[in-house]
């Protein structure tokens, strides 16, 4: 049996598949923001509100209406999408034209009045939301007790995260979109209708954010603060990708995921602050992010 | 305690002379002061200011003509804000007292400055037991438990349940670690022992990394020294990881009710916790809660159920004495036995150190709980010299 600094080889297999876990909720969340910034140029800090929002739908549908956490997948990153579009029609839209601190406190001061409401109305403690029955329970992998449900997020995400790659980078629809960002005129004149192409990539974006409130509901309290605790983070993934890069916010998100993971076995104290670590090094040896380009 | 009541008895002799009803600028203003936004927002919060209003109305709202009036402020969790907000109540807003004060860094503060300025202090909220420790002040009465209580009561019931290898997921803050050595000292002092301990960022969505260490260490009890939402998604994912269905036992350090209400009894079930108040406990604290929950819409936490009892109890000093007079109140505070539905036969030592007796609850299962809100079995009453630590050694400067 070896060990590693004084840890056994379980505990540490049993740390990375949570880092994992715990990354592909990072890399859901920060490509939302990759693809809001990449093609929009806006610093979406709603993002968390938003993904609080998710949580709060499926719980809402759950409590309301007794739909279950399956209809919630499908049904709340729909609603908060919708939200989105009305926010981006009704508000960013006339702040494209400004610089990008505009867009930032906008969102900013949007993400505070959406937590601010959701508190006043339900409290700060948080709701239950039970896992659906199909996902109760868990495996014994040996090293550790791994939870159905821990598992079905990651291949969940895993699978979005690698569509929405797909569908930017290999399709038609995203060549218009890449398109649309590096020079929206010209694409406009080929007869392309950029102004809704935005509004729905920022929709996507926000239902991307939706999505994984939806998949964290089970995990966490569905609680109006469990966005602010989690936005800081996902930033930091989105910087150290490189902003607006799409497999960047992936790669990294998974991969910062993991090395907390680490850092929570050999030194737990620092779990918060290595990913900030990460950022200012990866700043000073590269600015633009590790998969980021010079503009 | 002879020495403060001869104090006391003193200064009530060089007063005597005006003796008619003399209550300060003829209002009685009571500034409840603690979180209303954040994450203890749910324990104390307007809740608190309820609980102090419906001891207000006790006493029809008036004491000797002078007006009963109560005002609220958001501390924010910051002892900076705390701080201004108590000189500022005092100095220009004629504040007699404060209660509650959650967030054990926010209500030192507030101690120090009442202590300066000669204002009765009623803690509820904060847990620290430096308050009647080292930081203990003649005018600073700590209500509703300690950390002191809440370690001791939970951990010698299950030292004695012959579950004496613990390990400790604790909050990497002062509260965190003042509820660990507490908690620590009791198992040692019962012979048992700490397998480790782990200790995360204030503020932790995910537990699995911890949890799985304390898996790990194979201790037959994982101490959750943390409190509001770190210690609710410590709870949820424990279940979700399968640890109590392993055998390993948790124990909240710091449960309220309203976190049980929130993790819902799918995940809580079997919890051990200890706490200074359950509002289904006799006719009384039941129809006390009828009229907090008709002005709440909730059940009351410890707490808020805390600030009545004190404010309810300092309203009764001012009464008997006459005067909001803090010196000859606080006297009487101390020779008074704290009667209501709270506790039966309070006693304040002379470290401000409220004695009532707590409760050893355990959370019910969904099957035994018949209804919202209907939570804790009551396992056992710890008499409240068993409750609290021994005033003698408690640090305080006042005990003699």
């Amino acid at each position: 049996m070896f060990d590693l600094l004084g840890v056994p080889p379980q505990v540490l297999f049993g740390q990375l598949l949570l880092g994992l876990i715990n990354g592909s909720f990072y890399a859901l969340l920060s490509l939302g923001l990759a693809v809001i910034f990449g093609m929009l140029n806006v610093i979406n800090f709603a993002h968390g509100a938003l993904y609080m929002i998710g949580a709060f739908v499926a719980w809402l549908l759950l409590t309301k209406l007794g739909l279950g956490y399956w209809w919630a997948l499908g049904l709340s990153p729909l609603i908060v999408g919708l939200l989105g579009v009305a926010l981006e029609k009704t508000m960013l839209s006339r702040l494209y034209k400004l610089d990008h601190l505009y867009g930032l406190l906008l969102t900013f001061g949007l993400a505070l009045i959406m937590e601010g409401a959701f508190r006043h109305f339900y409290g700060v403690s948080g709701q239950p939301y039970p896992i659906p029955d199909a996902l109760k329970g868990g495996q014994n992998l040996g090293f550790m007790f791994l939870p159905n449900y821990r598992g079905w997020v990651v291949v969940a995400s895993l699978i979005v995260c690698f569509g929405t790659w797909f569908a930017i980078e290999r399709t038609r629809l995203g060549a218009y979109l890449r398109a649309a960002t590096e020079n929206p005129v010209l694409v406009q004149a080929f007869g392309i209708n950029v102004p809704v192409m935005i509004t729905a990539t920022y929709g996507f974006g926000v239902a991307l954010a939706g999505l994984a409130g939806v998949l964290a509901a089970p995990i966490y309290q569905v609680s109006p603060l469990m966005g602010t605790n989690l936005i800081i983070v996902v930033f930091a993934v989105v910087v150290i990708g490189g902003m607006g890069s799409i497999l960047g916010a992936i790669v990294t998100g998974l991969g910062l995921g993991l090395l907390e993971g680490l850092t929570k076995v050999f030194y737990p104290e620092a779990s918060n602050i290595v990913v900030f670590v990460v950022m200012a090094i990866v700043l000073l040896i590269k600015p633009a992010g590790l998969f980021g380009r010079e503009r | 305690m002879l020495k403060t009541l001869l104090c006391g008895t003193a200064l009530l002799a060089l007063t005597a002379g005006a003796a008619h009803a003399q209550v300060s600028n003829n209002v009685i203003k009571i500034g409840v002061m603690n979180d209303r936004s954040g994450i203890y927002a749910d324990l104390a919060g307007e809740g608190s200011a309820i609980a102090a209003r419906l001891a207000a109305e006790e006493f029809g709202g008036k004491i000797a003509g002078a007006p009963i009036e109560i005002v609220v402020a958001d501390h924010q969790n910051k002892a900076d804000i705390a701080a201004n907000t108590a000189r500022e109540w005092i100095d220009a807003g004629n504040v007699d007292v404060i209660a509650d004060v959650p967030n054990s860094a926010a209500a030192l503060a507030v101690q120090g400055i009442t202590k300066d300025k000669k204002r009765i202090f009623l803690m509820s909220g904060p847990g620290s037991t430096d308050l009647s420790g080292k930081s203990c002040s003649p005018y600073g009465f700590q209500w509703t438990y300690d950390n002191y209580a809440m370690a001791a009561g939970t951990a010698r019931a299950l030292v004695e349940q012959g579950k004496k290898n613990w390990f400790f997921i604790t909050a990497d803050y002062a509260f965190g670690h003042s509820l660990e050595d507490e908690t620590t000292k009791m198992v040692k002092q019962l012979d048992g022992k700490v397998a480790g301990n782990v200790r995360h960022p204030l503020g932790t969505a995910d537990f699995s990394s911890y949890l799985l260490q304390a898996q790990a260490s194979k201790a037959d009890v994982i101490g959750l020294a943390n409190a509001g939402g770190d210690a609710t998604n410590a709870v949820k994912q424990a279940s979700e990881f399968g640890i109590t269905q392993s055998g390993q036992s948790l124990a909240g350090l710091l449960l309220f009710i309203s976190d049980v209400n929130a993790l819902g009894l799918q995940a809580a079930q079997g919890l051990l916790l200890t706490t200074g108040f359950y509002w289904d406990t006799d006719d009384q604290t039941r129809e006390w809660t009828k009229k907090f929950e008709a002005k709440a819409g909730r059940k009351p936490t410890m707490v808020q159920a805390g600030v009545y009892s004190a404010v309810r109890h300092y309203l009764k000093a001012v009464e008997a004495v006459g005067s909001d007079d803090p010196d000859k109140v606080a006297a009487k505070m101390r020779e008074t036995t704290v009667e209501d539905m709270f506790t039966k036969n309070g006693k304040i030592a002379a470290n401000g150190r409220m004695f009532h007796d707590m409760y050893l609850a355990q959370v019910k299962t969904p099957g035994e709980s018949k209804g919202p809100w209907d939570y804790y079995k009551i396992v056992k009453t710890i008499p409240a010299e068993q409750a609290f630590l021994d005033p003698a050694k408690s640090g305080c400067s006042l005990v003699k």
